[in-house]
């Protein structure tokens, strides 16, 4: 009997394996490299003065202070919407829908909101947000048009997390004479709080990283607003805008390393945080 | 003849013993039967000859599995064209989601270089080996995956076939089936032994008592008894065999 | 009991609110897409604006030819493949099949995160890295080109290729790679000849996804691929329908702006086309 593979397999056998692992390595080392460059270039440009100060003219320095601000009014104006409507809208999907062509339809509208791109949404923003509703280039008209960008991501993983609740718990709630609602409110949404909470994380990843959406319709002003409802009706650059603006359009690369760094770190946090939240929440 | 032979088999799956000192010849062209209660190691035995359990994360197995006078474990030994010539089919049917004459035509292209004619031909003959050519010689060319699971597993033999072996591992090949279509696949092996080698898992006594010619009874990873079927089921020489046929445990 | 059953009816009400957001979303997207993006369409003649070569926006006598942009954002999406599904795919395979659980574990942060990066730090790097590398090695007066831009839509769009043909690539049946094994063949064949076959349907579905995002991309591009209306070439500065529009979207007015949103929806248009193709495909692979 013969006992050996025939050289071509096993030389086609090699040849693949080989640039499996090829492509497995470029993988990692892009990132390897994206990372290592950015923090080589960035890192030390993050002073006290960068951040903690706005633009001055005067003193012609620059500092990201007002758009680290700008970002986190964004994300706090964009979650206060978008998580109650979203986990809304998931509750319905989950727990009251009784027409399966109409959940399939709202699926639907929630898959195509997923593909539409960012760019498209900063432009139907300016048009409805901005000018139709006379927002004007504000953090309000940004984070609108933001909640319906991370719509589908908080309904998506909410209705994930519902869906993992056992349908004995209703079951049993139902049983003692609870109304839905109250069965939702005391059992189904602590047991999807992992979920919820990964949802959320997950959509503050995604409005940090946004731009093409947010400099149509929050703009790009580096004014130092303290005040939030003020901020709310005033324009404003998120940090991935200013990067935009400072590294693209003025040329200040130092300062757009900068902000990359930080914006790098901000997605390991929230990467590591995802984990985190699925690990320490998770209801076994 | 025997054709297989182990010579003091020993499996561990981790630190679990699954296979103790197991000592048995299968005879050439003939239907040879492994019963036992379930998690006696009969399923792992047979997957000991076609080297099968490679896989699993963990294994160790020591001693020797004697075929065509070499040790299948020995270093230099090249699994792919053992598992070409001791062929298996497993309990529920598994065919590819592809067309009927890709699921046969599988191993013939992976072994060797055939024309075109000389492959239609290869998967004739294994869908007539396998008694089903009948049945699908109109739709080659549609999915496996729309026949009865008792075509399919019929399926599944011939695409065993297809590669030419001496050996055929059955695991439980009927268990999943209706029973038209387990007497289908019973009187098939009656064939096949004709012309290759069966090993077949069961764990339907009545199934190994009508057709198989050597019988082995398995208990807890050992090899209690083996011989001819009909002294095996009528003159059991070991209690725990005895108590087993006749249904005291199962 | 009665405030329980109001409660209880006004909560449902709510929901059912929340899950009418979205299709109010769809529709109103929609709807703004088509009414600001007609009029300069008309205006300018449809077969001029698809296939009109000369772009000149600002000039005395403008001219709003689109085909450019059509087709430096299809080379560029093209390109962007070619490079970025092979690698994607093999990447997923060495996830699903060949990395232990602790290398499969950090290979796959490494693509969350590679996912999480803003775009605008890829085009940061595009733009200080790769643009004056392409330079250099081509000899060209510039570096920013639509090869600057498909290797940053690559390096983009493995993510969604890797997690998606990864998840497909896990959900083969074990049943098929066994019945490989048992006829003979070797591990590399199996995945080849069965594993990937049997999840071509998902990898589709990663590598739609990835042109989706590639042809939406606008900030990344922006910052390497020079935004000059010209037709595609490999090293010319080039302008995608998505950069056209974030270029002039700032200081635009009149029918140059309407041009601007017919721009839009023509983009609008193309990913809606990619998404019902990704739909169907999905849909046959659930049917098997």
């Amino acid at each position: 009997m013969k006992n050996r593979l025939s050289v071509k397999r096993r030389a086609y056998g090699t040849i693949l394996k080989g640039f499996i692992l090829l492509c497995a390595g470029i993988t990692v080392m892009l990132l390897a490299i994206l990372i290592g460059f950015i923090f080589y270039r960035g890192l030390g440009n993050i002073t006290w003065e960068l951040l903690t100060t706005a633009r001055s003219a005067l003193k012609n320095t620059i500092g990201i202070l007002p758009n680290i601000l700008y970002t986190l009014y964004i994300i706090l104006t964009t979650l206060v919407i978008a998580l109650p409507v979203g986990i809304g809208a998931a509750i319905y999907l989950n727990e009251y829908a009784a027409n399966k062509r109409f959940v399939r339809v709202i699926e639907f509208a929630t898959e195509t909101l997923t593909g539409i791109p960012s760019i498209i949404y900063g432009l139907v923003g300016y048009l409805f947000f901005c000018q139709k509703l006379g927002l004007g280039s504000s953090i309000l008209a940004g984070s609108l048009t933001l909640v319906i960008m991370t719509l589908p991501t908080i309904v998506r993983t909410t209705q994930e997390a519902l869906k993992t609740v056992p349908d004995s718990y209703r079951e049993g709630a139902v049983a003692l004479g609870a109304t839905k609602w109250y069965m939702i409110r005391t059992i189904i949404l602590p047991s999807s709080l992992d979920g919820v909470v990964g949802g959320a994380i997950l959509s503050i990843g995604r409005i940090v990283g946004e731009s093409a959406a947010l400099i149509f319709t929050a703009g790009t002003g580096y004014a130092l607003v303290t005040h939030y409802l003020q901020a709310l009706g005033t324009s404003g650059g998120s940090l991935s805008v200013a990067l935009y603006v400072y590294a693209f359009e003025q040329g200040e690369f130092d300062v757009g390393f900068a902000i990359a760094s930080i914006l790098i770190i901000i997605v390991l946090i929230i990467n590591f945080m995802t984990k985190f939240v699925k690990r320490k929440l998770k209801k076994v | 003849m025997n054709i297989i032979t182990a010579k003091g088999l020993n499996l561990h799956y981790g630190s679990f013993h699954a296979l103790k000192n197991i000592d048995v010849d299968i005879p050439e062209k003939e239907i040879t039967a492994l019963i036992g209660p379930s998690g006696c190691g009969k399923s792992t035995f047979l997957k000991t000859l076609n080297r099968m359990n490679d896989m699993v994360q963990g294994v160790k197995i020591t001693g020797e599995v004697i075929y065509h006078g070499e040790d299948i474990y020995a270093n230099g030994m090249d699994v792919t064209v053992l598992r070409k010539n001791i062929g298996m089919v497993f309990q529920k049917p598994n065919p590819f989601p592809m067309s009927i004459y890709d699921n046969i035509a599988y191993g013939p292209r992976l072994h060797g270089n055939y024309k075109k004619s000389e492959l239609n031909d290869l998967v004739e003959r294994s869908l007539r080996g396998a008694a089903v050519w009948g049945e699908v010689k109109d739709r080659l060319k549609k999915s496996a995956m729309g026949l009865s699971g008792g075509q399919q597993q019929r399926l599944c033999i011939a695409r065993a076939l297809s590669v030419e072996p001496d050996v055929l591992l059955m695991d439980e090949p009927t268990s999943a089936l209706d029973p038209a279509s387990t007497m289908k696949i019973e009187e098939l092996m009656s064939e096949l032994k004709k012309n290759y080698t069966v090993v077949i898992v069961t764990h339907n006594m009545q199934q190994a008592a009508r057709i198989s010619d050597k019988t082995a009874f398995f208990l807890v990873g050992e090899m209690v008894e083996v011989g001819d079927t009909d002294d095996v089921f009528s003159m059991p020489k070991d209690k725990r065999t005895e108590d087993y046929i006749t249904g005291r445990f199962g | 009991m009665k405030i329980k059953a109001v409660m209880e009816k006004t909560m449902s009400c709510l929901f059912f609110i929340c899950g009418m957001v979205t299709i109010a979303a769809v529709i109103t997207i929609s709807v703004y897409m088509v009414l600001s993006g007609i009029p300069a369409i008309k205006e300018v003649g449809l077969s001029e604006f698809l296939f009109g070569q000369v772009w000149k926006s600002t000039a005395a006598e403008p001219q709003f030819g689109i085909l450019p942009f059509i087709l430096t954002s299809v080379y560029g999406t093209l390109g962007a493949c070619l490079v970025g599904v092979p690698v994607g795919i093999m990447t997923a395979v060495f996830l699903a099949k060949i990395a232990s659980t602790r290398v499969a574990a950090t290979v796959n942060t490494a693509v969350e995160l590679l996912a999480g990066i803003p775009s605008v730090v890829y085009g940061l790097i595009g733009m200080i890295v790769l643009v004056p590398a392409i330079m250099q090695l081509f000899q060209l007066k510039n570096g920013t080109s639509l090869l600057a831009a498909i290797i940053v839509l690559a390096v983009m769009i493995l993510p969604s290729i890797i997690s998606v043909s990864r998840t497909a690539l896990m959900a083969v049946p074990k049943e098929y790679e066994e019945a490989s094994y048992a006829l003979g063949a070797t591990k590399m064949e199996t995945i080849f000849k069965v594993s990937i076959p049997a999840a071509k349907s998902g990898i589709a579905a990663g590598i739609v996804l990835g042109i989706g995002r590639a042809i939406g991309e606008a900030m990344a591009v922006m910052m390497v691929a020079g935004n000059v209306a010209n037709m595609p070439g490999l090293f010319k500065s080039v302008t995608f329908l998505t950069t056209a529009i974030a270029k002039e979207m700032s200081y635009a007015s009149g029918l140059q702006k309407q041009a601007l949103y017919s721009i839009a929806l023509v983009l609008f248009i193309f990913i809606m086309i990619i998404n019902v193709i990704l739909n169907a495909v999905l849909k046959r692979g659930d049917k098997r």
